[in-house]
């Protein structure tokens, strides 16, 4: 039989997705079902002086108004951060309280403070709107870099600084400074994003009073782990009271990670009002309230070599967290970031130091990549800054800094176990045509146009992700995953899985796995995710852990179903079970060349009924009946992937406007099981990082009001921004998992940001400018080489 | 969205006798209904007008092009006899928004909301437009009064828009690449009696930009345009372009138009 994986097989959720099949939170619509809307703050800081809800309350329909006070009452527990950060001095990151429904203070614009729950959605709107709420505004803090300046905004966090983190060695860094021939600095800003899923969050919550059972129907990339912190938090019901659904889910990227304010108060507010609520977030709610991604200020430094040999690196960042901090919050900016911000370089010394600040802006919390992407921007900047300073070529000074060999242990952090930069570097300028760049930057400066040519090499860190290593660094749980694989008795197979599907294609996928595993044809192969009153306990899908964590416990746990199929085979077969081989969904012992399918073993393990007198057990002695195994598969390490891509940008200084010509991607994500969901990732991914280099940024005016919170004025980008994108791969398979996988769904949006801005910064002749790269900039940026340009003359 | 009464008008006559201060006329929706479902606007009556059959439809004579007020922006960039008079028009129409605006859109919808950033209120200057309503004729040059405002009184509805067909044209827009509304759109055309060029984007509202007009009707070409410094003090200046970053666009979206008349 050929192996599936490896195959484009064609994706089972299309069907469904592309003829309206899909049933996502929104369409389902509950009996007596009310509707909610959240009053929300207008102003960026400001205390409650008077919440104000008698007449409102009285308006056509409404059923319930409720408000931080009866949340409180209620004890209710407010949103949480997952990862305990410590500080450099040693104390314990600083964080506010959240309540779902601010009480006394709001901080930023769209903090919810009342839910409306009328009959009808128009009714809780115009209730909504009779809330009156009597504010002391206060003075916002809303930039990134002057944040510890600005007024304290949480009562007791001083200088709004949650926690000041060092990962490194100050010390060693400095003698590696005092030995340079040189020092390369750099100052860059990682621009805000808005993470713009296709479906805005949603959730219905439903109570049965016979059974006491909550559930809450929500948009979610891991219903598991939202039951467990709405629980032990929360406090909204026990976990066995409390079912969470996560249906078709139509895109995440980070920002349905979390557990909301929502989830939480429709949750509870529907056993007070013992009726289903639903709530769906209009687009610019989901502006203002979603996590948001990025925003940090960065300034670094690279010790050097005349010869371009990198000798320390120093990594200085303020984080913005936004008004709270939220479950990756806190973790994105230091153990996310903070290793991989050496890149794929061997540096002997190396500190990464960030300071998390609270400002009045919407919670910043993983986002594609959460941290990695801001790393790489970093090092690949000050690489590419290097190298024109030192006069090397690009790609030769990251050759003469890649490790000799693997596993490569990375300066600050992490084992590398395997991977191989130069064949990816090598094989993404022939791709790209690399030696053809100057004849083309001619052929644009004949037409009055500026070219530019960027290159990144990355590495990044995800699968996350092995447990005892995220424990020790401060995380609240281990980031296992589960499976379980249940054979019907007429052979058919469903598998469970922790993990979770919202545009990763895991109904395929993880067939795929299956049924190379256990040789059962896919189309008999049901991949169950989602629910957590189906499955086993799982931790959900973020940080491309999919394939790596949860993909390998499918593996796992065939290997399990396939163990006691050998025992029951050898039992009918007449042969001891060392003697029974498994391949291509057969048992077979080889002396005699006897064979049962698995699907006989599974019926067999069934007991079916016989017309024979006296029942013969097909078991063998104390096997118990059924077939049925599960997996809590536990990653010895994070997984690698790396490459190198290149970008081409053509300018037109008369308006700055940036062309993306070309780009090319050549990635190592180990052993590909599906090359067309993998491209498919992979383009994703791109657009993201295209779309933050030259496109998206998040914008607070100086009050705190959101300025880009329509697609108006936030800049998502479009398919006619984009060149074809020249995709290849070259492959080292992880030595740290049964299949050789590497997660493959970031590294789009970690690779193209520094790749995009260095081919532009290349063509304005290394002037820096901030992402986006937006035509006016652009514009500046080319007057003003034209003037240096005059001078020089 | 706040509730309406909606209403269906069969002519211009029982539209207008149905509008109040209180009312809107609904052409394609396309600024209506965004702004009413964000709360930007509520009416106690909505006039439905795309059943009034007199009001859409193309008309070309050798001197002019006729365009009804509920004719869709598809229709314009699809229509041959607008290609063939004035195609610069139709490829207008042809970059406004996305299909599904073009598919509801209309030119009456357009020019009686004349957003600042709006495609076709350039177009009526530059083709020295009249707009008929249903009490009179107004020219363009004094139709387009300010932001979002209009020589049209309460009620008063727009009938057609009549063009005049130029030697030739062409409309250049920088789209502004959130909304892909124009940062800065500039129409020159050029007709017997002079050369007009209709900027949007750039002021409060649409203008024929005089100094511009002026250097191309003594002589009609690229270099003689290039390297104009305009004031930019009046000039819009947002998140998305500053006031000094219009001027420049408005004189390299005239060179481009110039260039390809
Ligand atoms: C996503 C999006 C993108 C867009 N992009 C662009 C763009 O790139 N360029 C551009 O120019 N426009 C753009 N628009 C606007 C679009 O062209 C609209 O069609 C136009 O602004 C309004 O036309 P309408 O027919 O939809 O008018 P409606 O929304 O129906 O009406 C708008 C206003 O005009 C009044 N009105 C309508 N018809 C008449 C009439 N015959 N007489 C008197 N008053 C009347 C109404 O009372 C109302 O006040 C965009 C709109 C959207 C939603």
């Amino acid at each position: 039989m050929a192996s599936l994986v490896g195959s484009r097989v064609e994706r089972k959720e299309d069907k469904r997705f592309l003829t309206g099949k899909g049933r996502y939170t929104s369409d389902i619509n509950l009996v007596n079902q009310t509707h909610a809307v959240f009053v929300r703050s207008p102003h960026a800081r400001a205390k409650i002086k008077k919440l104000d809800i008698s007449k409102a309350s009285k308006a056509s329909g409404v059923v319930s108004i409720l408000t931080g006070n009866e949340i409180a009452e209620d004890k209710i527990g407010g949103l949480i951060a997952g990862w305990a950060i410590r500080s450099e001095d040693g104390t314990e990151m600083k964080c506010p309280a959240n309540p779902p429904l601010a009480k006394d203070n709001v901080n930023f614009v769209g903090d919810p403070i009342a839910i409306v729950i009328a009959d009808s959605l128009d009714e809780a709107k115009v209730a909504a709107e009779m809330v009156k709420v009597d504010y002391k505004v206060l003075k916002a803090v809303t930039g990134t870099a002057d944040a510890m300046k600005g007024d304290a905004i949480h009562d007791g966090i001083n200088k709004n600084l949650c926690f000041d983190w060092l990962l490194g060695d100050r010390q060693k860094v400095k003698e590696a400074f005092d030995k340079a021939d040189k020092v390369i600095s750099i100052d860059i800003i990682n621009n805000r994003l808005v993470p713009n899923a296709m479906e805005p969050r949603a959730c219905v919550a439903d109570y049965n009073s016979g059974s006491d059972e909550i559930t809450l129907y929500t948009t979610s990339q891991n219903p598991h782990l939202s039951r467990l912190i709405m629980s032990a938090f929360g406090n909204v019901a026990p976990e066995h009271k409390l079912r969470v659904v996560a249906p078709d889910v139509g895109g995440g990227f980070g920002s349905k990670i979390n557990v909301y304010n929502e989830d939480i108060v429709c949750s509870w507010a529907a056993k007070k009002i013992n009726r289903a609520i639903k709530w769906v977030a209009e687009r610019s709610e989901s502006f203002l309230t979603d996590i948001h991604g990025r925003d940090h200020v960065t300034h670094a430094e690279l010790a050097v070599t005349n010869d371009g040999k990198f000798l320390g690196f120093k990594n200085e960042t303020i984080a913005n967290l936004g008004a709270y901090a939220r479950v990756f919050g806190t973790v994105t900016p230091t153990y996310l970031f903070g290793p991989c911000a050496t890149g794929v370089y061997d540096i002997p010394a190396a500190y990464s130091n960030v300071k998390a600040v609270f400002t009045n802006t919407a919670p910043v919390d993983a986002y594609r990549g959460a941290g990695r992407p801001e790393a790489t921007y970093t090092i690949e900047r000050l690489v590419e800054k290097t190298a024109m300073e030192l006069g090397i070529d690009r790609t030769e000074i990251r050759k003469k800094n890649f490790p000799s060999s693997f596993p490569f242990k990375q300066t600050l952090v992490h084992t590398v176990d395997s991977g191989d930069y130069v064949a990816g570097l090598d094989k993404a300028k022939q791709m790209a045509d690399y030696d053809g760049f100057q004849a083309r930057k001619k052929d644009s400066e004949s037409r009055g146009k500026l070219r530019g040519i960027g290159v990144t090499s990355y590495f990044e860190a995800c699968g996350i992700a092995p447990s005892a290593a995220v424990m020790s660094l401060g995380c609240g749980v281990g980031l296992w995953e589960s499976a379980e694989v249940r054979f019907n008795p007429t052979g058919q197979v469903t598998v469970y899985t922790g993990s979770h599907s919202h545009g990763q294609s895991h109904q395929t996928t993880f067939a795929q796995i299956a049924a190379d595993e256990l040789g059962v044809p896919m189309e008999n192969i049901d991949i169950v995710h989602g629910d957590t009153d189906k499955g086993t306990f799982g931790m959900g899908t973020y940080g491309s852990r999919s394939l790596t964590v949860g993909g390998i416990a499918i593996v796992k746990a065939c290997n399990k179903i396939v163990e006691k199929g050998k025992r029951v085979a050898a039992k009918m077969l007449e042969a001891s079970p060392d003697e029974v081989d498994f391949k291509d969904g057969e048992f077979i012992v080889a002396k005699s060349n006897k064979k049962k399918t698995i699907g006989e073993v599974a019926f067999a393990l069934y007991l079916p009924g016989s017309r024979d007198s006296e029942f013969k057990s097909p078991l063998p002695e104390g096997e118990e009946p059924g077939l049925k195994e599960t997996s809590f598969f536990d990653p010895a390490n994070f997984s690698f992937p790396a490459g190198s891509h290149i970008a081409e940008v053509e300018i037109d200084p008369d308006t700055g406007e940036v062309k993306l010509e070309k780009y090319t991607a050549c990635d190592d994500f180990g052993r590909i099981v599906n090359p067309m969901i993998v491209e498919g990732q992979v383009h994703g991914g791109l657009a993201q990082g295209i779309g933050q280099a030259l496109y998206e940024n998040a914008e607070y005016d100086e009050t705190g009001q959101l300025m880009t919170g329509s697609y108006m004025d936030y800049t998502m980008p479009r398919a006619d921004n984009f060149p074809e994108f020249n995709i290849g791969y070259t492959c080292t398979h992880a030595t740290t998992n049964p299949l050789g996988v590497k997660g493959c769904g970031e590294a789009g949006a970690i690779a193209a940001p520094p790749t995009v801005m260095n081919a532009v910064i290349d063509a304005l002749g290394g002037q820096e400018i901030t992402m986006p790269a937006t035509a006016e900039k652009v514009w500046k940026a080319c007057k003003s080489m034209k003037k240096s340009n005059a001078k020089a003359a | 969205m706040k509730s309406f009464n909606y209403h269906s008008a069969k002519d211009s006559k029982e539209a207008s006798k149905l509008s109040s201060s209180n009312s809107a006329y609904l052409a394609g929706g396309m600024t209506t209904i965004p702004s009413m479902k964000l709360g930007l606007a509520s009416y106690k009556d909505i006039i439905d007008i795309k059943n009034i059959k007199k009001l859409s439809g193309i008309k070309v004579s050798g001197k002019s092009v006729t365009i009804g007020a509920t004719t869709k922006h598809v229709e314009v960039a699809n229509s041959k006899d607008v290609k063939k008079a004035i195609s610069s028009l139709a490829a207008l129409a042809e970059g406004i928004g996305d299909p599904q605006v073009r598919n509801r859109g209309t030119i009456g919808g357009s020019i009686a909301n004349n957003d600042p950033s709006a495609d076709y209120p350039s177009a009526c200057i530059a083709l020295d437009a009249t707009i008929h309503t249903n009490e009179r004729k107004i020219e363009a040059s004094k139709f387009f009064k300010g932001m979002f405002e209009t020589a049209l009184k309460k009620g008063e509805l727009i009938e057609a828009i009549e063009f005049k067909i130029p030697e030739k044209s062409s409309y250049q827009k920088y789209p502004n690449p959130a909304s892909r509304y124009a940062v800065v759109g500039v129409y020159v055309a050029k007709h017997k009696d002079g050369t007009r060029v209709a900027v949007t984007g750039a002021k409060p509202c649409v203008y024929n930009d005089k100094d511009l007009s002026k250097v191309l009707d003594s002589n009609f070409s690229v270099n003689s345009i290039a390297g104009m410094e305009l004031k930019s003090s009046d000039m819009n200046s947002d998140i998305h372009a500053s006031a000094e970053y219009r001027a420049n666009l408005v004189v390299i979206q005239a060179k481009k138009a110039v260039e390809a008349c």
